[in-house]
């Protein structure tokens, strides 16, 4: 496995003098005033909260402007996604899933299809195969860009926040081109995917991996070495390995504490295994590391993207099962066995035998499982969705205990959270 | 003193007063709106598109994003609403100083959308009077502007002196309640294509 | 040989299962990550499944991984609907089943014995339907949608505080009397009238 650690480079104030920046702990000067050191004080953050990026709603006790305790009151947004998935057929439950983590609704699709395909024991083709690893980075990279954006409005730069929203409307064009949504893509089928790309879709995502890295570059330019940005972030909400593992925390909040575990490498799906990339790992295991992983892993999936595009196949998208993939519409209309096929899927829906299946999936938040137990019909007995947000979250208080108000503003930003995937 | 057909300048202006009154101030509300976005859900993500570079409506005079409903002029519920959250939004909606409107963005604000389920309001109007409903799942940007147009086109219709055009206060019931409850239940059937049809199911 | 391992069986996606007795859990998780050669050190997740045939035992399943090793295992436990739905807690264990655990509870209604704060996380606590995840629980919930609305907007969105939340803050001597009961009653203050027809 290639690992390669970000190194920090800071040339502001901040600096100590090997060049590397220096974390002053904010533990430091904590003698309380005098008569002052008595009162704990309770504030409520959210549920609604433009800083807390959904409704999630944060009971804080404070000494002062010291967290002394955070607890997370959560379900603000539950909507049952579980429950209906009980009462769809399998091809119905895959829009439910673009609605849990809104922000990266394709590799959310791709993570369910492929849990579905495993537990009916479908092999998918290879240009499909490649399509579906393009959705997925492309969703990496317009979950990132949602993040970097959001978060460097809660820190008090504006102008990261228009760049990046400059480039997810790039990828929505192309979302649009080819699912017919920007948002809500329900890309995926068991089996396939819902459409095949459209002229011109390589030549656009081509350009676009082209010109992406520039503004990577410009974000880089403005935060990196930015005195305030490195301020606030830097030794703030820090967790060790050790942590970071024992709370089961995934995705680029445990590699950004040193763990070098990523499921495209560690447990390869979709042929990640052939494709060239880099693992990025932090040191400190702060919201700094958090945010270089971060901004690492989107050079990583547009080199990811450009290799996917120069080996994507030709051939069939869906497989050749007409069990398991509707036929097309003008077969379904001339020939008689495929309008029976037709039937029984859309009134029947696909049938998955007796058994359960789960894969997981490194989606930019972290890890999203997908379990699926069947007793033999068309509806599963139960959908149960690993959401990485919600478990990264669960740190959130272990992370804010000891720092400034201020801080958990930049701690909880850091986490990544989505509210429709915590609450679900 | 002039007679009116005597008087030599262009300037002026013939109206009813209250006709003056009803244009100047439904003008300046309508072309500076203060939004107080309730973002939830994936429509917020629409939403924020909507605020930034490309679609930009503070060309519609929404500059101001106010995230204190205390200095808000239209409540926008970007996306489902759990009944965990329909004391929230209320609460943020009493807060709210008068004249306030209220945009329903999305499938799920308007009707439940997808989740007619134990825990989802089926439409936010059961919770808060709704001006503009924005279909749509999510609604593109140019749906939202759409949708904050028509408000504009709502507001200068609206007057201080016909009581059937003004804005009043909507308190709750004794009950707590907007609506009858058996309207309540009514517009929260199941409708449509839903997968069961009956409550019982 | 796992410890306290009732049977073994394979997965349709090639995992390996674990069935444990609901009383040698503890027992066999601390050995599962503490045995040199198994080191399970993570925790994926926790969840449940209730089957639609009522007469298959409810599961509490645990999906284990080991970061060094590569490998992965899932850990089952077996709970009659008509016995007490409890199993112990593993959140010393791993500190990640903290909320994994609550959810459980929360949607199943299986308790987790040991665990430091076991209340309800995505409804809230005085939630009075039951548990939603259960199969004996209709998609729209038990009372009508007015009733529900209902209840949702005679709640009080403030008086959310839980009594161990202020009484650690040491700010519920300050409250007035009534007040105290009523956080005492419930993190919602208000007590859902009872359904008139289930």
């Amino acid at each position: 496995m290639s690992k390669r650690v970000v190194e920090l480079e800071l040339a502001t104030p901040g600096v100590d003098a090997q060049g590397r920046a220096s974390r002053v702990p904010l533990t430091a000067d904590r003698a309380p005033e005098p008569g002052l050191d008595q009162e704990h004080m309770l504030v409520n953050i959210g549920p609604q909260h433009p800083a807390t990026h959904g409704v999630l709603r944060l009971v804080v006790e404070l000494d002062g402007e010291t967290v002394v305790r955070c607890i997370p009151h959560l379900g603000y947004l539950h909507s049952g996604f579980e429950k209906l998935g009980e009462y769809r057929h399998y091809n119905q439950i895959i829009p439910l899933t673009d609605r849990t983590d809104y922000l990266s609704p394709m590799s959310n699709n791709v993570g369910f299809a492929l849990a579905a395909e495993k537990l009916m024991g479908v092999e998918i083709t290879p240009r499909c195969t490649v399509l579906r690893v393009i959705a997925c980075e492309m969703s990496r990279i317009i979950s990132h860009m949602v993040w970097l954006g959001t978060t460097s409005i809660d820190l008090g730069a504006f102008t990261p926040f228009l760049w990046a929203f400059q480039q997810r409307e790039k990828i929505y064009d192309l979302q649009e081109m080819w699912t017919g949504a920007r948002l809500t893509t329900s890309l995926t089928r068991v089996g396939g995917l819902l459409a095949d790309i459209p002229d011109g879709f390589v030549e656009k995502l081509r350009d676009f991996t082209k010109t992406f890295p520039k503004t990577l570059g410009e974000i880089d330019r403005v935060l990196t070495r930015n005195a305030v940005w490195a301020g606030r972030t830097q030794g703030v909400g820090t967790l060790t390995a050790e942590e970071a593992i024992n709370y089961s925390l995934s995705g680029p909040m445990l590699r950004a504490s040193g763990v070098a575990y990523d499921v495209r490498k560690d447990k390869p799906y979709l042929g990640y295994e052939t494709y060239d990339f880099d693992v990025i790992v932090g040191e400190h295991g702060d919201v700094f590391d958090r945010y270089l992983v971060r901004l690492e892993e989107c050079h990583q999936s547009n080199r990811i993207l450009e290799q996917a595009l120069d080996r994507l196949p030709d051939g069939p998208i869906n497989v050749d099962d007409p069990k398991v993939i509707l036929p097309s519409k003008t077969l379904a209309m001339t020939d008689m066995e495929a309008m029976i096929f037709h039937f029984k899927q859309v009134m029947e829906g696909v049938k998955a035998p007796v058994g359960e299946a789960y894969i997981g999936i490194e989606n930019p938040k972290g890890e999203l499982g997908n379990y699926l137990v069947s007793d033999g019909t068309a509806k599963p007995v139960r959908w149960r969705i690993r959401p990485p947000s919600f478990i990264n979250l669960s740190a959130l208080p272990k992370m804010a205990e000891g720092h400034l108000l201020s801080d958990l503003i930049a701690i909880n930003a850091s986490v990544d959270i989505v509210m429709g995937e915590v609450d679900r | 003193m002039k007679r009116v057909g005597e008087v030599k300048s262009e300037n002026f202006l013939l109206a009813k007063f209250e006709n003056l009154v009803d244009w100047a101030v439904n003008s300046s509300r309508a072309n500076s709106l203060w939004p107080m976005p309730f973002g939830t859900a994936c429509c917020a993500i629409e939403f924020m598109a909507t605020a930034a570079s490309r679609y930009d409506f503070a060309r519609f005079g929404m500059e101001r994003q106010a995230f204190s409903p205390r200095q808000a002029d239209v409540l926008i519920c970007a996306g489902r609403l759990p009944f965990k959250l329909a004391p929230v939004i209320r609460r943020i909606y009493d807060q709210m100083p008068q004249p306030k409107w209220v945009i329903s963005m999305g499938a799920c604000a308007s009707t439940g959308g997808i989740f007619d389920n134990y825990s989802m309001v089926q439409g936010i109007d059961t919770i808060v009077p709704v001006d503009v409903y924005v279909p749509g799942c999510p609604p593109r940007p140019e749906g939202l502007l759409y949708g904050i147009l028509l408000l504009h086109k709502k507001i200068k219709g609206e007057s201080l002196f016909d009581a059937v055009r003004r804005r009043e206060e909507q308190p709750l019931d004794d009950k707590g309640l907007r609506l009858a409850p058996e309207t309540i239940d009514e517009i929260s059937e199941p409708f449509g294509n839903s997968v069961h049809q009956f409550r019982s199911a | 040989m796992i410890p306290g391992a009732l049977r073994e069986a394979v997965a349709r996606d090639g995992e390996q299962i674990v069935y444990v007795p609901r009383e040698r859990l503890l027992e066999t998780m601390t050995w599962l990550k503490q045995t040199p050669g198994q080191k399970f050190d993570y925790l994926v997740d926790v969840t449940a499944v209730e089957f639609r045939d009522r007469e298959r035992p409810l599961e509490v399943v645990y999906f284990l991984r080991s970061l060094k090793r590569k490998a992965d295992l899932r850990v089952k436990v077996e709970l009659n609907s008509s016995e007490e739905l409890a199993v112990d807690s593993v959140w010393g264990l791993w500190r990640g089943a903290d909320w994994l655990e609550r959810e459980v509870f929360d949607m199943f209604g299986i308790t987790f014995t040991g665990h430091p704060d076991l209340r309800r996380i995505l409804m809230w606590e005085t939630y009075a339907e039951g548990n939603p995840l259960r199969k004996n629980f209709p998609l729209r919930g038990r009372f009508s949608r007015a009733e529900q609305v209902r209840q949702a907007l005679n709640a009080s969105p403030e008086a959310h505080y839980s009594m161990e939340e202020l009484s650690i803050a040491e700010a519920s001597d300050d409250l007035p009397e009534d007040m105290r009961e009523r956080l005492k009653r419930g993190e919602r203050g208000v007590i859902p009238e009872p359904p008139a027809t289930p």
